[in-house]
């Protein structure tokens, strides 16, 4: 008898404990969405950011997030998909360098990302010179995702079958064609996925965008210029939460990253459940 | 059956001295588009530890003439931050830790409490419908957190706790328990799963209930691997900025209790980085310093967890 309260003790703490976890993100998703989803309208998403008036937007900030997407991915994605070719394909495994390389890439992943931020100002804003600007917060950013692209990548390199690589020798392939034809195009699904992921990343960044990107709200017209990301600008919101209006937007902007951040983790979603279809 | 294959071989070798010379050059002729591409990719590889390289030495170049005016003690110790002649971090280290081992105590039993659930209680659907909430929880921006403990839980606290100002401690051990909370199931279930699948058998055929053996047998067996989870969870609260900064209040003075301002390690990079000068602005490095070693010294008990995991 004792045994079966205790039993149902447990038990209930357990589904309590799994109850707090669910109920605690339906609660901050409706309190946001609720509140915020009334003030997502086309104008709201494409007019310009004013501090005066009710029509203010938060286009600028979109262009910024987009520019800064973008561009540390490109930066960061080559960089990536190399890193993790050269570790699957050409090193020996367990050689030293492999060790080094493999350090340095996990302790990348544990850095926290304002020390991103305080690096990324010295070296790429001060010491090269770029500025407050999308291309100094882009450059800083790409090193952050760094870890996660090799990883991914790297993971889906690793699961195309080694005999896709025989066979592509056997016919006389060289290993650079083998790469190009054969192995890429298999573990596609895994790269876009360290794609996805990073981007998820990227628009989540705060501390270290503002640091190296700044806060300016116009719209960059170069990545030279300097731009504020969604994220910063609903940072910056909540500095100044004094009208209806600005309470509003605050909840708006939210809204609107919450929205992204679902659908990566749809797409990304989607995109593992047609690579665990594939058959090798 | 060798003789008729090597046959046509030899005829072909002599009919064609030119085609085999030219064969046999070709081997001997180095690979250069494959050499050029090895050296990219062992290029891109080395950008990695480049990085980090760069990053240490400007951490440590930047920082030092700080700790150098302040003295080491001093700096570490001291609770006075009064720019730009006090540097004493001791208030913020003390915020740091008091923040994330909150955010352990609060986060971590709900979590793994979760983790069970996942791995072992919940029915297959129920379970696969939580599973992308809880990484929904994990993709979600900082900010976002930051912005629902300000307009929820720093005005719970004011009116639970009767205190003018609800940006304090509490409020940010609050946030950064909910942020851990993924990190922590996520690893925790896994590590559930991964035992294997005799455990519970055993247990079950010694006539032990489901949930004593989830109780006694699972979770001692996963230990390391919820403790791994946990690690990771306290790296996570240690190195977050922004929701502690819109939560914490940022007073530089020592918290008293919890429910005292506190500004941690990271809000002070952050909110002064922008316009610090001169040893000021070293300051901010030696505190990414102190803030770099609490993370490596997680890191490290990490890699000596999963070194037992693996035994």
């Amino acid at each position: 008898m004792r045994r079966r309260i205790e039993d149902n003790v447990a038990l209930s703490l357990i589904w309590g404990g799994a109850g707090m976890t669910i109920l605690f993100l339906a609660w901050m998703l409706w309190h946001i969405l609720s509140n915020g989803l009334s003030h997502v309208s086309w104008e709201f998403v494409s007019s310009a950011y004013t501090t005066i008036g009710e029509t203010s937007g938060i286009f600028s900030m979109i262009v910024s997030t987009i520019y800064m997407v973008v561009l540390s991915i490109s930066i960061a994605a080559p960089i990536g998909i190399m890193t993790a070719l050269y570790l699957t394909e050409y090193a020996k495994p367990g050689s030293q360098l492999v060790k080094i390389i493999r350090f340095c890439t996990e302790s990348l992943a544990g850095i926290p990302s304002i020390i991103y931020g305080l690096f990324g100002m010295t070296f790429f804003v001060v010491t090269l010179g770029l500025g407050f600007s999308i291309l100094s917060g882009a450059l800083t950013l790409a090193i952050l995702i760094l870890p996660v692209i090799i990883r991914t990548t790297e993971e889906a390199l690793i699961a195309v079958p080694q005999s896709y690589r025989e066979a592509s020798y056997g016919l006389g392939s060289s290993r650079i064609y083998t790469i190009w034809r054969v192995i890429l195009p298999s573990a596609m699904p895994g790269i876009v996925t360290a794609v996805i992921l990073s981007t998820g990343r990227i628009i989540g960044e705060s501390a270290p965008v503002f640091l190296t990107a700044g806060m300016v709200t116009r719209i960059p017209e170069s990545v030279l210029d300097s731009g504020r990301t969604l994220t910063v600008h609903l940072y910056k919101l909540t500095q100044e939460l004094f009208t209806v209006n600005e309470w509003n937007q605050a909840y708006a902007t939210a809204t609107v990253l919450i929205i992204l951040v679902l659908a990566i983790n749809l797409l990304t979603k989607l995109i593992a459940s047609r690579f665990n279809k594939a058959a090798y | 059956m060798n003789q008729t294959i090597a046959a046509p071989t030899q005829e072909f070798e002599f009919k064609n001295p030119a085609l085999i010379d030219a064969l046999n050059q070709s081997a001997q002729k180095v690979d250069w588009v494959g050499r050029i591409f090895n050296l990219l990719f062992l290029v891109s590889a080395l950008i990695g530890v480049i990085s980090v390289a760069t990053i240490g030495y400007f951490l440590v170049l930047e920082g030092l003439p700080a700790i150098q005016f302040a003295g080491l003690t001093n700096f570490l110790l001291g609770v006075d931050w009064y720019p730009p002649a006090l540097y004493g971090i001791g208030a913020m280290i003390v915020a740091s830790v008091v923040s994330a081992l909150g955010a352990v105590v609060i986060g971590v039993p709900v979590a793994l409490l979760t983790a069970i659930f996942l791995a072992e209680v919940a029915p297959k659907w129920l379970a696969n419908m939580i599973r992308p909430a809880v990484e929904l929880l994990a993709g979600i921006p900082s900010v976002v957190y930051g912005f629902f403990g300000l307009v929820i839980i720093v005005p719970a606290i004011e009116s639970t706790f009767n205190v003018p100002a609800g940006s304090t401690l509490l409020a940010g051990i609050v946030v950064l328990a909910v942020m851990i909370l993924p990190t922590v199931i996520t690893i925790a279930e896994t590590s559930i799963r991964a035992i294997p699948k005799t455990y519970k058998e055993g247990s079950y055929a010694l006539g032990a209930s489901p949930m004593f053996t989830i109780l006694k047998v699972m979770l001692p067996a996963a230990r390391s691997g919820i403790l791994a989870g946990v690690v990771l969870g306290v790296a996570r609260a240690v190195g977050e900025t922004m929701a502690i900064i819109m939560v914490m209040g940022n007073s530089t003075a020592m918290p008293g209790s919890l429910l005292d301002s506190a500004r941690s390690l990271t809000a002070n990079i952050a909110l002064e980085m922008s316009y610090a000068t001169g040893i000021h602005a070293s300051s901010l490095y030696s505190t990414g310093i102190v803030l770099l070693v609490f993370v490596m010294l997680l890191n490290t008990s990490l890699l000596v967890l999963n070194r037992k995991r693996v035994k």
